[in-house]
């Protein structure tokens, strides 16, 4: 990573937007990178919106606060569309990646963004339910998220990723395969590009 | 040295317990410290460390068997945030006058009510008349850090006094940052043996703790603890550079960022100072002379180090993350003030109370501070001596 980039997440409480911010840090820290991940703590309810960050920079991060223009904006649930203003200060130029089975000019509309945004679409509901047998979206956005800024090699990724879900589900192997699979999935399924 | 890993601000504090392996540590969980106390529990049941865990019913109990533990000659810590320190009180400054070297991770929050979770520092605040000596760190870095620098200035023979390690919650405690953790031979190496003056259990020394202590001698009691704070002053250096050798990062009272030929500048306390630094290096873009002091001991108070530190200084702002209720400014400030105030400089001096309860300060807003102190310079006039910063009235 050249410089600064912040990424805000939009999720529901449950879906997992903290572990997937930390896990991307975590990723990123791995490969050299100096990181900052954290989530928005409000009164935390399952299914309530829940915002979280993630820095990285290959200088060190002196900055302590939110993220006020982020470069990327992830949203792990379609619903909060309308809910929620998932574009609020992103950007000139920046990224938008949705999780929804709709195509990115379908959505177009809806958010009312114009031209200097880049919007993307991955179906990460499906890709999880079927690559790891429930509805977790979190982990292959980082696969969309990984093609959408042109980060890492695919390989490289998934083998940094592997190392960070084998300590999180320590020795459940098909639950970090089924995650990996999700993951080169959502990268090579993400629309838009 | 270690590699750099990425963790949480508890995390790292954990590490750093572990690392340090106390003889006891007796601690309570409370929000946002918990993960420290969960961690080290954890640490103990896996047989990684041989401390001896006390799980207690309180914060009031948490401090008395740490109390307890180190006056029996044992290195004990605990860790704690807000209302729990506020619970501990009696026994927090029993500690500090009975002059145990016990070192305290404090998780800033804001203390209650209305009821809140998140970071200022009226919890570390309100502790500050305790006789404790109080660091402040800007990052999980600087707090692990500080908690293993803590144990040899808590320990010093000179001092003898504990010493609160304090770290901003949530903004730092549940935030994952990258840290260079020390190898752990090499905390064994600095920290050393533990060695206590005295202990309650050696029978060849018998020793008194806790005696009634009336018009007689209360009074030198208390101005020995004075003493311990002013060789703390000196402790505080030798230890920070002898770290420097270990480690190659700096700690003294406080870090100087771009104030050499800075006209305008701010003070402040812990994560705030690194958003403050990048508005810095902004400013200085513009060509407007800013820097800042990033204040890491608040107790005992290097007043002789910050009037050299200040003297070519045109306009300070003064961050407070906790108010007084003196209507005369926060806890900072009236130090800086009165640190200042027969210095014989011109520093005109404002004061921003901000952040409380948790509420976001980020870098445009750190832009806009240094701005009006650039006002100030410029019109020579303080409008407003005493600023709540981003509240709405």
């Amino acid at each position: 990573m050249k410089g600064m980039f912040e990424i805000r997440w939009h999720g529901r409480g449950g879906q997992g937007s903290k572990t997937a911010s930390i896990l991307l840090a975590k990723i990123a820290a791995a490969s050299g990178n100096y990181v900052q991940a954290f989530p928005e703590y409000g009164p935390e309810r399952m299914g309530a919106p829940v915002l979280a960050y993630t820095r990285i920079n290959n200088h060190p991060i002196h900055l302590h606060c939110q993220i006020e223009e982020p470069d990327l904006v992830v949203v792990l649930d379609p619903t909060l569309i309308g809910a929620v203003d998932v574009t609020a200060n992103l950007s000139k130029g920046g990224d938008l990646i949705i999780n929804s089975e709709k195509e990115p000019g379908q959505l177009k509309d809806t958010l009312g963004t114009g031209d200097d945004i880049k919007l993307f679409t991955v179906d990460a509901n499906q890709i999880s339910e079927e690559e790891i047998g429930r509805v977790f979206p979190n982990t292959p956005m980082l696969g969309a998220i990984n093609k959408v800024i042109n980060w890492l090699e695919l390989t490289r990724f998934t083998e940094l990723a592997g190392e960070e879900l084998k300590r999180k589900f320590s020795g459940k192997a098909e639950v970090v395969f089924g995650n990996l699979r999700a993951i080169e999935r959502a990268y090579q399924e993400v629309k838009g590009l | 040295m270690s590699e750099q890993i990425a963790l949480t601000g508890n995390e790292a504090l954990a590490l750093a317990m572990k690392q340090i392996n106390p003889d006891v540590v007796a601690a309570y969980p409370i929000t946002p410290q918990t993960e420290v106390v969960q961690l080290f529990s954890q640490f103990v049941a896996d047989g990684v460390v041989d401390t001896e865990f006390v799980t207690v019913e309180s914060e009031h109990s948490a401090m008395s068997a740490t109390v307890g533990a180190s006056a029996g000659g044992a290195r004990a810590m605990t860790a704690t945030s807000a209302n729990g320190l506020a619970l501990m009180w009696e026994i927090v400054y029993i500690a500090a006058s009975t002059r145990l070297p016990i070192v305290m991770p404090v998780v800033n929050r804001a203390l209650s009510g209305p009821i809140n979770i998140h970071c200022d520092h009226s919890d570390a605040m309100g502790a500050r008349d305790s006789g404790w000596l109080q660091l402040f760190g800007e990052n999980a870095q600087a707090a692990y850090d500080n908690v293993i620098q803590a144990l040899r200035i808590a320990e010093h023979r000179d001092v003898m006094l504990p010493v609160m390690v304090n770290m901003d919650g949530f903004i730092i405690s549940h935030a994952v940052e990258n840290i260079k953790p020390l190898a752990d031979q090499d905390i064994r190496d600095f920290i050393g043996e533990y060695q206590p003056a005295y202990s309650l259990l050696d029978p060849d020394q018998t020793t008194t703790y806790g005696p009634l202590d009336l018009q007689d001698f209360y009074f030198e009691h208390k101005r020995q603890q004075v003493d311990g704070l002013e060789h703390a002053l000196e402790v505080v250096l030798d230890i920070g550079r002898e770290f420097y050798q270990l480690t190659g990062r700096d700690y003294g009272y406080f870090e100087k960022y771009r104030l050499d030929d800075a006209e305008i500048a701010l003070i402040g306390l812990a994560s705030t100072m690194g958003t403050a630094r990048e508005a810095v290096n902004n400013l200085r873009k513009e060509g407007i002379k800013a820097g800042l002091i990033n204040l890491r001991l608040f107790r005992p108070f290097p007043v002789q180090a910050l009037r050299e530190a200040l003297q070519d200084i045109k306009v300070l702002g003064v961050m407070d993350r906790a108010d007084t209720f003196s209507l005369n400014g926060g806890p900072l400030f009236g130090e800086i003030r009165n640190t200042l105030f027969d210095f014989g400089n011109k520093l005109k001096i404002v004061n921003y109370i901000y952040g409380l309860g948790g509420r976001d300060i980020n870098l445009s807003d750190l832009e806009g501070i240094f701005r009006q102190l650039l006002e100030v310079k410029e019109n020579g006039k303080v409008k407003q001596l005493v600023n709540y910063y981003g509240v709405r009235e």
